[in-house]
C-alpha cells in the first residue's frame, strides 16, 4: 500500500467501491487492477471500451499575448501554425536538449491553449513554465480537474450513449464541450479514444452513466501501462528523461522541419548539435525470444557479448501475445530485425529490434 | 497420508514420504495478477531456506519464489512452461511449481497449518 504523504484521487471512493487495488506512482495512490485483471482489462479496452482515470496527470491553461512566444520558447514548437482545436505532441527541453518532459498541446483560441503534463513532472513543469512566464504577459494556470480517459473502439459509441457527441472531434483535436470541460480525440493506448478534464460534481455524473454500459470497465494503471507499451508510447521517467533528447528519443517527428531548422527553442543549439552528430544510442521496440518478459533496467549485448544499450519498459503484450519492451541500443544496431541479447537474472535472452507498434495504431484521422 | 504446511511468505507445501509439492497460494495468486512467465528450476538442483527457486512473472512484475525448507529439486511443473495461467486457475492444484526432497523433516515444525495460515492472511 502507499504511504500517508501519497496523493488520493478525487474518486477514490468510486475506485475503492469498484474493488480497484491500489499502488504508489508519481506520488499517487493509484488504482493499479480492478477485479477483473490486468489481462482482461488490456484486451477489454481493445475490444470495447477502458474507463481510466488519469487524475494525477495536470492540466494547465496557458492564455493571454505571450502564450506564443512562451510556448515556442518552452518547447520545439510552432504553435502558432496549430490551427483552432489542433493538439500536438511536443516537449519541455532543457538547454542540453534533454527532454523534462512530454505534453499535449492543444490551442483552443488565437493565445489561449491547454497543457497536458505527467503526473511525475507537473509540478517542476509548473515552476519551469511559470520562471519563463515571467518575461512575458502570459497566465499559467493549473486547472483543478477530474481527468478520465474512455478508450477503446466503442468508447465514442458509449460518449454518445452517455450524452456526449464525439462526431465532428477527429484524433488529435481538442474541444471545450461544455462549461470547465475540456476533452481531446487522444490517448495513451494505441486506440481510438479520448481524454476529458471535467469538474468534479460532472465526473461523477459521467463516471456514473459510463459504467451502466456494458461496454465500459474500469482499467488500471498495470493495463495502461501494458497498452501504452504495445503501441510504441513512452513513459517519461522510464523511457525519455532529462539525459535523453528527441533525436535519440526517435521523435524528431514531433518536431515540425521549420522549427527544427530555424526555431529558438530552449535546447535548440544542443539539439541541432546532436541531430549533425548523430545519436550515440537510439530508442528501439524490442521483442524478447519466447515467453519470458525482459524489463526495464535489463543490460542489452551484442551478438559478441558487447554492452549495446539497456531496456527502459519492458513486460507482456496481452495483445500482442508475446512479451514487449522498449529500450536503447547502439545506432548502429537500431534496425529492425537485428539480433541482440538481454541479460536477465544472469541468462542472456535473444532479442530482435522490432519495428513499434506492436500493435496497430487505430486512430480516427478522418 | 499427505500433510499441508504454509509459509509466511505465501507458499503451500504438500508432504508426503520425504517429497514436498511446493507451490503458491490463493491469497499469493490474486496479489500477484496474472502471470505470463514461471522460470522453473532444473532437476537435481539443491537449495537452501530461503534460495530463490521460481521466478513468477506477472504482466507487470517478476517476483521470487523462495525454497520454504532446505532440500532438492526433483520435478518442476513443465506444463506452467506452456500455460503459466494455471497458477492463477489452480494455484494449490495444477497450479504447482516443484517437488523436493527435504534434506530435514525438522525444518516442517516451523510452518504454519491452514488455521494458523488463514489467521495469518486475514
Amino acid at each position: 500500500m502507499t504511504g500517508d504523504d501519497s496523493k488520493h484521487l478525487p474518486l477514490e471512493d468510486i475506485h475503492a467501491a469498484a474493488g480497484a487495488r491500489f499502488g504508489a506512482f508519481a506520488g499517487w495512490s493509484m488504482p493499479l487492477t480492478y477485479p477483473a485483471g490486468v489481462m482482461k482489462e488490456h484486451l477489454h479496452t481493445r475490444e470495447h471500451a477502458g474507463l481510466f482515470d488519469i487524475s494525477h496527470m495536470k492540466l494547465f491553461e496557458v492564455s493571454g499575448p505571450g502564450a506564443l512566444p512562451l510556448l515556442n520558447l518552452a518547447c520545439p514548437l510552432d504553435a502558432g501554425a496549430l490551427g483552432i482545436s489542433q493538439s500536438k505532441l511536443t516537449f519541455l527541453l532543457n538547454e542540453a536538449g534533454g527532454i523534462l518532459d512530454d505534453l499535449i498541446v492543444t490551442r483552443l483560441g488565437d493565445d489561449r491553449f491547454i497543457v497536458v503534463a505527467n503526473a511525475g513532472n507537473a509540478i517542476a513543469d509548473e515552476k519551469h513554465l511559470r520562471a519563463l512566464a515571467a518575461d512575458f504577459d502570459v497566465k499559467v494556470e493549473p486547472l483543478d480537474r477530474v481527468f478520465l480517459a474512455i478508450q477503446g473502439p466503442e468508447a465514442w459509441a458509449a460518449l454518445s450513449r452517455a450524452g456526449i457527441e464525439t462526431g465532428s472531434l477527429l484524433f488529435m483535436r481538442g474541444a471545450e464541450p461544455r462549461k470547465n470541460w475540456f476533452m481531446s480525440r487522444s490517448g495513451y493506448t494505441g486506440e481510438d479514444g479520448f481524454e476529458i478534464g471535467l469538474p468534479e460534481a460532472d465526473a461523477r455524473d459521467l463516471v456514473a452513466k459510463l459504467r451502466e454500459d456494458e461496454r465500459v470497465l474500469w482499467i488500471g494503471l498495470a493495463a495502461r501501462d501494458s497498452l501504452r507499451l504495445e503501441a510504441g508510447l513512452c513513459l517519461h521517467g522510464q523511457d525519455l528523461t532529462p539525459e535523453t533528447d528527441p533525436a535519440a528519443a526517435a521523435l524528431m517527428w514531433a518536431i515540425p522541419r521549420d522549427v527544427r531548422a530555424s526555431g529558438t527553442f530552449i535546447g535548440a543549439d544542443a539539439l541541432r548539435a546532436a541531430v549533425e552528430r548523430g545519436p550515440a544510442q537510439k530508442r528501439v521496440g524490442l521483442k524478447p525470444e519466447g515467453r519470458q518478459p525482459v524489463r526495464a533496467g535489463a543490460a542489452l549485448f551484442d551478438a559478441d557479448g558487447n554492452p549495446a544499450g539497456h531496456v527502459t519498459s519492458g513486460g507482456f503484450g496481452p495483445s500482442a501475445g508475446h512479451p514487449v519492451a522498449m529500450g536503447y541500443v547502439a545506432a548502429a544496431l537500431a534496425k529492425p530485425g537485428t539480433r541482440i541479447f538481454a541479460d536477465v537474472r544472469g541468462a542472456r535472452i535473444p532479442v530482435d529490434i522490432s519495428s513499434l507498434p506492436f500493435t496497430p495504431h487505430r486512430y480516427r484521422k478522418g | 497420508m499427505a500433510t499441508t504446511y504454509f509459509t509466511s511468505d505465501h507458499e503451500w507445501l504438500r508432504v508426503e514420504g520425504g517429497i514436498a509439492t511446493v507451490g503458491i497460494t490463493d491469497y499469493a495468486q490474486e496479489q500477484l495478477g496474472d502471470l505470463v512467465f514461471v522460470e522453473l528450476p532444473e532437476t537435481g538442483k539443491k537449495l537452501t531456506k530461503g534460495d530463490t527457486a521460481v521466478v513468477v512473472e506477472s504482466v507487470k512484475a517478476a517476483s521470487d519464489v523462495y525454497a520454504p525448507v532446505d532440500g532438492e529439486i526433483t520435478e518442476a511443473n513443465s506444463t506452467l512452461s506452456s500455460d503459466p495461467s494455471l497458477v492463477n486457475s489452480a494455484a494449490t492444484g495444477a497450479g504447482w511449481l516443484w517437488k523436493m526432497k527435504l534434506a530435514d523433516e525438522g525444518q516442517l515444525a516451523g510452518l504454519m497449518d491452514e488455521a494458523a495460515y488463514k489467521a495469518h492472511i486475514a
